[in-house]
C-alpha cells in the first residue's frame, strides 16, 4: 500500500489565503442537495446531526472531520501569524533577533500546516471547510504581551487538540501524520512560553504536575504527578477557538466522536 | 491498496490479526485468490469497518505492552541522567532550574508507565551498570560538561519525540494508551525546544529564549533552532547522533507508515514546497514543519549506544 494521500499530478491550489466571505446561499443548498436522490445521501452522510447550529461551520464525522478539525485550527493559527506580520510589534523586531527567527518561522510551518491539510483532505475524497474568516479584534498587534500571549494560547490550544483528536482517527497513516504536525506544535508552545516567561515551557497548566486532568477527554483521566499533556476535547477546544472566528465562520466539531 | 498485503503486514506486529478479524482464520487465509480481484474496487471501504471493529475490542495486549516498556526503558534512560544533573558544572542558575523541571517530568512518566503496564512492567533497572552515558567513553564529560550534557539531552530527548511518534500507530488499538502515549510525547517535544534554546543561548545564560540560531547547528556548541531543521547538520554530534535525524527502517513498518530522514519535504504523497500557496518560504521550512518517527529497531540502536551491554534496549 502506498503511503501517497494524492497522485503527483494533484493541481495546486492557489485560494487558501482568501478568507470565503460569502457563504453559500440557503435556497442553493437546498437545489444542490434536492438534485438527486444520490445527492442528498450524500449530503446527508456528510451532516452528522439534522440540527447542527445553523451558520456554523461542520467539520463533518470520521477520518475526514478530524482532518476539518485539524485544518480549522490551522488556518487560525496561519491567519494569526500572518497578521502578526502587518503589526508594529513584528515589524519593529531587530533583523536577525531570536524573536523575529521565531516568529518567521512559526509563520511558515503553519501556512505549510494549512495547505497539506487542505490538499490532504481532498486527497482523501472529502470536501475541505470553507477558508474561515478570524476574528483578531481582541488582539493588539502592536504589542508583545498581547501578540506572544495569543501565540501561547493557540499553540498549547493545539498541542491539546491534536493529542486529545487522536483517538478519534481510525487511519494509522492520519494518526502518524497527526503526530508529526503535534510535535512541531508542541516545539512552537514551548519557545514561545519562555518568550513570554523564561522556564515555563513545562507548567501545571498545560501538563498533569500538581493537579490531575480533568478534561471531558474520554480516554484523559490522567492523576497529578503524571507529567501528561492536558489534552482536550474536539468541543473544549472550539469553545476557545470560536472566540477567535468570525459569525458564519464558527465550527461545529458534534460530528468527531 | 492490497488487502492482503495489510494484514500481512498487521501480523508482523500483531500475530493474532486473523482471529481478532475472524475466528474462522482458515476462511481469511484461503480467500486470496478472491480477495485480491476484489481489493482494488471494493475492499478498501470494508478494511476501515473491519479494522475498527476487531481493534476496538482489543485489550492491552502483549505487543501495547512491549511498546510501553520499549518506552519505559527509555524513560529510565532519560530520567536516570537528569538525576546526574548535579554533577554538571557551569550552568546558569536558570539552566539548572530548567534540568530539575525536566528530570520531574521524566520521573513522572516512569511511575505513570509502572503504573499503566503493572505486573507486566519491566525490572527496575539498576541505578548503575545499566546506562553508560559517555557511551563507552565517546563522552567522557558527559555527566561534568555543561556544553557536552546538554548536546546529549537533545540527542535524548529529540529521539524520544521520534520514538513515541513512530510507536503511536501501534498503541491505536487502546484508545486510553494512545492518548496517554500522545500526551507523553507532546511533552517530550517541549522539553526538546527548550534543550535547544538552551543550547542555542549558551550554558550559563540567563535568558534560554533569547539566542540566535546558527546554521548548521550542529556540534557540542552548536547554536540549533528549537525544531529540527534538515537533519539539523548531524545533530548534537555529529558522527554520533547522526541517526537521529536520520531515516528509520521500513521493514515491519504497518502499511503506510515510512520512516523518513528529518530532512524530508513531503507528506504523504503531498510535495509541501509546491503544495504551499504563499511563495518565498526559506527551503529549510519545509522540514521543519513536520517532525518524523521512527521505529523501535532504529531507536534502539540509538539508545544501545548508552546501553553497558550494548543491548539493553534490545
Amino acid at each position: 500500500m502506498s503511503t501517497k494521500l494524492i497522485p503527483s499530478s494533484q493541481p495546486q491550489l492557489s485560494d487558501l489565503d482568501k478568507p470565503l466571505y460569502s457563504p453559500i446561499k440557503r435556497r442553493s443548498f437546498f437545489m444542490y442537495a434536492g438534485a438527486t436522490a444520490g445527492a442528498t445521501a450524500l449530503v446527508l452522510a456528510g451532516c452528522s446531526k439534522s440540527d447542527s447550529t445553523p451558520g456554523t461551520v461542520n467539520v463533518g464525522s470520521g477520518d475526514p472531520g478530524v482532518l476539518n478539525y485539524a485544518y480549522a485550527l490551522e488556518q487560525l493559527e496561519a491567519g494569526f501569524y500572518t497578521s502578526l506580520r502587518m503589526g508594529t510589534y513584528y515589524t519593529g523586531l531587530q533583523p536577525g533577533s531570536a524573536e523575529k527567527q521565531i516568529l518567521d518561522d512559526l509563520y511558515y510551518h503553519e501556512v505549510i500546516h494549512r495547505d497539506f491539510l487542505k490538499t490532504a483532505i481532498t486527497a482523501a475524497m472529502a470536501t475541505p471547510i470553507k477558508a474561515l474568516t478570524p476574528d483578531f479584534s481582541k488582539i493588539n498587534f502592536n504589542d508583545r504581551t498581547s501578540v506572544l500571549g495569543t501565540a501561547k494560547a493557540f499553540e498549547d490550544l493545539g498541542v491539546a487538540a491534536y493529542n486529545g483528536a487522536g483517538q478519534y482517527i481510525s487511519s494509522p497513516t492520519y494518526l502518524y501524520i497527526a503526530g508529526k504536525i503535534v510535535s512541531v506544535e508542541a516545539r512552537h508552545a514551548a519557545i514561545i512560553r519562555d518568550l513570554v516567561s523564561e522556564n515555563t515551557f513545562v507548567g501545571n497548566d498545560i501538563i498533569t504536575l500538581t493537579s490531575g486532568s480533568n478534561s471531558s477527554v474520554a480516554t484523559n483521566n490522567s492523576d497529578a504527578n503524571s507529567s501528561l499533556e492536558r489534552s482536550m476535547s474536539p468541543s473544549e477546544v472550539v469553545a476557545i477557538a470560536n472566540t477567535f472566528l468570525a459569525e458564519g465562520s464558527k465550527l461545529d466539531v458534534s460530528g468527531i466522536k | 491498496m492490497n488487502f492482503f498485503q495489510i494484514i500481512s503486514e498487521i501480523e508482523k506486529v500483531d500475530p493474532e490479526v486473523y482471529d481478532r478479524l475472524d475466528s474462522r482464520r482458515s476462511v481469511f487465509k484461503n480467500m486470496t485468490g478472491l480477495g485480491q480481484k476484489l481489493a482494488a474496487a471494493a475492499v478498501p471501504l470494508a478494511v476501515g469497518a473491519i479494522f475498527n471493529k476487531a481493534y476496538a475490542q482489543t485489550p492491552v495486549g502483549a505487543t501495547v505492552n512491549d511498546v510501553l516498556n520499549f518506552a519505559l526503558k527509555l524513560e529510565y534512560l532519560e530520567s536516570y541522567f537528569y538525576n546526574s544533573r548535579t554533577t554538571v558544572t557551569g550552568l546558569s542558575a536558570q539552566n539548572s532550574a530548567a534540568l530539575a523541571l525536566i528530570a520531574t517530568d521524566e520521573a513522572n512518566h516512569v511511575s505513570f508507565l509502572r503504573k499503566v503496564l503493572g505486573s507486566n512492567a519491566i525490572p527496575v533497572p539498576a541505578t548503575t551498570g545499566v546506562f553508560d552515558y559517555t557511551a563507552k567513553g565517546t563522552f567522557p564529560t558527559a555527566l561534568t560538561n555543561a556544553g557536552v550534557y546538554l548536546a546529549l539531552a537533545q540527542s535524548f530527548e529529540d529521539t524520544g519525540v521520534r520514538a513515541y511518534k513512530g510507536a503511536a500507530p501501534l498503541v491505536m488499538s487502546n484508545k486510553t494508551v494512545l492518548t496517554a502515549a500522545l500526551n507523553i510525547h507532546s511533552v517530550e517535544a517541549r522539553h526538546a525546544s527548550h534543550i535547544r534554546a538552551m543550547r542555542r543561548a549558551g550554558v550559563n545564560s540567563a535568558a534560554p529564549s533569547q539566542g540566535i540560531a546558527v546554521a548548521p547547528y550542529s556540534g557540542p556548541a552548536g547554536a540549533p533552532k528549537s525544531w529540527i531543521s534538515g537533519t539539523d547538520g548531524g545533530g548534537a554530534v555529529p558522527g554520533t547522533t547522526d541517526a537521529i535525524y536520520g531515516a528509520g527502517n521500513n521493514t515491519n513498518a504497518l502499511s503506510g507508515i515510512t520512516y523518513e530522514s528529518e530532512a524530508t519535504t513531503s507528506q504523504g504523497g503531498v510535495n509541501l514546497v509546491t503544495n504551499t500557496t504563499v511563495s518565498g518560504f526559506p527551503a529549510s521550512a519545509f522540514s521543519e514543519a513536520f517532525d518524523e518517527g521512527l521505529d523501535v529497531g532504529t531507536v534502539a540502536k540509538i539508545a544501545n549506544l548508552f546501553s553497558v551491554s550494548g543491548n539493553y534496549f534490545g
